[in-house]
């Protein structure tokens, strides 16, 4: 007989999720599952429509994201019409997802993780968010606010709206951008490096002061994947696709994105609407990978850009040149990516290409697939349709950032349930760990929940008969 | 006098209803002071608090989604539906225009990518309903907040005006569909 724990709920977006925990007869860990409760059909319903609308539809998956998918959607789309796209619009688009790694990342930096460094892990609950940060360091959560405001505004300026914009095209873009707007955010863009930087400062000195935490919380040895640049450079827009291995060893490297489906398959499990990729050659679980910040820094030899780069070797050295395999790294990770996107995005603003007004090209082909990869804030991206001859879409797939790292989560959930349960009680600090476990690979399950207040967690240890024996939650 | 409470729940959205909100910036700082902004995008869903404004985002679309807004709507005096998912169904219902298994079937067996596939069954997972539903199908909603997402100003006005008691009507610049 076992007793079953459930963890409801945890946070909502395109995966609603709980944690259900099982235990054995002496009341130790047997299982743990991170159920994902929600189901959308995307896949099926764009079966007849048109592929000039997915930059539309798919960005609807994630509010949180969506320029990423929008920019997926449009470059699947380029594939499909066969065509190279003008210098201006690839670096508008590149310009565009820049923007949002900084909103993104810093959404989830300042709005997210930050009070649990800066107030506390064990602060007052009430108090653990962004509202109370307000309240309590105003000159920091101030710079996060403005942080974000910076990229959304640059999203704004450039599709027409800070949340779904409409921008990108199969073909390239729909606005150019003028030198007045671009002047506007050139101008601000030292100061959003700085800030990046005052981030970075409060993330390295709180590993500095808990190191050991970081060294042993949800740590598992797991593949990584993500695109990279010529040179092996991190890379979030355009690349080829790497895979190394736990130690660091290569298995993959510069596989073309359309070629996806020779490295990665996907199983399913019956207690999740979020299906769970592998490394194909691996099988399932033994080729579980990380993808997102932790899973990028991992694969990739070196930064192209000095300030990011500077950031990404001192990062290195606590894998010892190797792997960095704590969880809790990927929000030192994601602030190195932060500072990079604002290097780069400041680089483009620069590039008196980006106001050229040769923004998008023709094509009378269609190709009867294409595949758009690009690295979302959370992880690698995958659309890939199928049309037929008038450009209507017969079949769809999507692989998004959170379905890479679904084996990792609930590995990362069943590593700190196993520590912080024993017998029928839950041990203080349970509920936080395994929400910062989550929150450590993706935000869209909790972050927007912290922004504005506590996760809302409950865990109840029942016995058999259905009696709670143990009971432990979150206060609203 | 107490400050007036806020819940918000996420049904089936894609949270940038929720983003919009945050994109009102250095005004969420005016916001908490005025309102106290019980645990959201969700809080408990078995002990929602009682609230005076309740907010949801997205569409009705499983049973959990059903649940959730029959909880809220009981915990909360006014109920407001911000965007298109919740105001109208919005993207989530273009299911409806297929059946619930070829959706499940084409999304966890038929993808190219799914190697020996299975639709997941397990009783730990809600069902999907036969049709995603707006929330005003399922529960009385009180005021409504168009667009995808509304704009961050839509979204701060139509707050501003519950906290002055009145029920919001968006002026015609902030009204809109997408
Ligand atoms: S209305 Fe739009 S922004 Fe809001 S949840 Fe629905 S898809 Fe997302």
């Amino acid at each position: 007989m076992t007793k079953k724990i459930v963890i409801e709920p945890i946070t909502r977006i395109e995966g609603h999720g709980k944690v259900t925990i099982e235990l054995d007869n002496d009341g130790n860990v047997a299982d743990t599952r991170f159920n994902v409760v929600e189901f959308r059909g995307v896949e099926k319903f764009c079966e007849g429509r048109l592929f000039w609308e997915m930059p539309l539809i798919t960005a609807r998956v994630c509010g949180i994201c969506p320029v990423s998918h929008h920019l997926a959607a449009a470059k699947a789309g380029d594939a499909i019409l066969g065509v190279e796209l003008p210098p201006a619009a690839k670096r508008l688009r590149e310009l565009l997802h820049m923007a949002q790694y900084v909103q993104s990342h810093s959404l989830h930096f300042f709005h997210l993780a930050s009070p649990d460094l800066l107030l506390g892990m064990d602060a007052d609950p009430a108090k653990r968010n962004v509202i109370g940060l307000i309240a309590e360091k105003p000159e920091i959560a101030v710079k996060g606010v403005m942080l974000r405001k910076f990229g959304q505004e640059l999203i704004e300026a450039l599709g027409g709206k800070k949340v779904h914009p409409n921008a990108a095209i199969p073909g390239g873009m729909n606005k150019a951008l003028s030198h007045a707007e671009r002047d506007r955010f050139l101008g601000q863009a030292d100061r959003v490096i700085a800030d990046i930087g005052v981030a970075l400062d409060i993330a390295k000195d709180y590993f500095a002061h808990h190191g050991r935490e970081a060294a042993t919380f949800a740590v598992f040895p797991s593949c990584y994947m993500g695109l990279v640049g010529q040179s092996g450079n991190l890379e979030l827009y355009d690349g080829t696709l790497r895979v190394r291995d736990s130690k660091g060893f290569i298995l993959e490297d510069n596989v073309d994105p359309s070629d996806y489906l020779s490295i990665i398959e996907e199983t399913v499990e019956d207690w999740s609407y979020l299906k769970f990729p592998y490394y194909k050659k691996w099988g399932y679980p033994a080729g579980t990978y990380r993808v997102g910040p932790l899973g990028r820094l991992n694969v990739a030899d070196r930064i192209a850009t000095p300030l990011a780069d500077k950031e990404f070797r001192a990062f290195k050295k606590l894998g010892n040149d190797g792997i960095v395999e704590g969880s809790l790294y990927y929000h030192y990770a994601r602030l190195i990516e932060a500072l990079y996107a604002a290097e780069r995005l400041k680089a483009l603003l620069e590039d008196e290409l980006t106001c050229s007004t040769e923004i998008n090209v023709n094509s009378s082909t269609f190709n009867e697939e294409g595949i758009g990869v690009i690295e979302a804030p959370r992880g690698t991206l995958i659309h890939h349709y199928w049309v037929d001859r008038n450009g209507t879409v017969r079949k769809a797939n999507l692989i998004v950032a959170t379905g890479h790292n679904n084996g990792a989560i609930n590995r990362a959930v069943h590593e700190v349930a196993k520590e912080y349960i024993k017998g029928t009680k839950i041990a203080e600090g349970m509920l936080n760990r395994v929400e910062a476990a989550i929150r450590c690979y993706d935000p869209c399950l909790s972050c927007s929940t912290h922004a504005l207040g506590q996760m809302p967690l409950r865990i109840e240890v029942v016995s058999p008969s259905g009696e709670v024996l143990d009971c432990s939650q979150t206060r609203p | 006098m107490a400050k007036p409470k806020i819940a918000t729940a996420w049904l089936a959205g894609c949270a940038g209803c929720h983003m919009s909100f945050l994109d009102i910036d250095e005004a969420i700082i005016e916001v908490a002071k005025l309102v106290e902004i019980t645990a959201s995008p969700i809080t408990d869903f078995k002990e929602f608090p009682a609230v005076d404004v309740g907010i949801v985002e997205g569409a009705v679309n499983t049973t959990d989604n059903v649940e959730v807004v029959h909880k809220l709507r009981h915990a909360c005096k006014i109920l407001m539906a911000w965007g298109d998912c919740a105001c109208f169904g919005g993207i989530p219902t273009m299911r409806n225009m297929f059946d619930k298994n070829e959706l499940l079937r084409r999304a966890f067996v038929e993808t190219e990518s799914t190697a020996k596939g299975r639709i997941p069954s397990s009783d730990e997972l809600p069902r999907l309903l036969d049709q995603c539903k707006p929330v005003h199908n399922v529960v009385k909603v009180d005021c409504f907040v168009p667009g995808c997402p509304p704009s961050a100003k839509a979204i701060h006005y139509a707050l501003v005006e519950l906290l002055n008691g009145r029920i919001p009507v968006l002026p015609a610049e902030m009204m809109k569909f997408d």
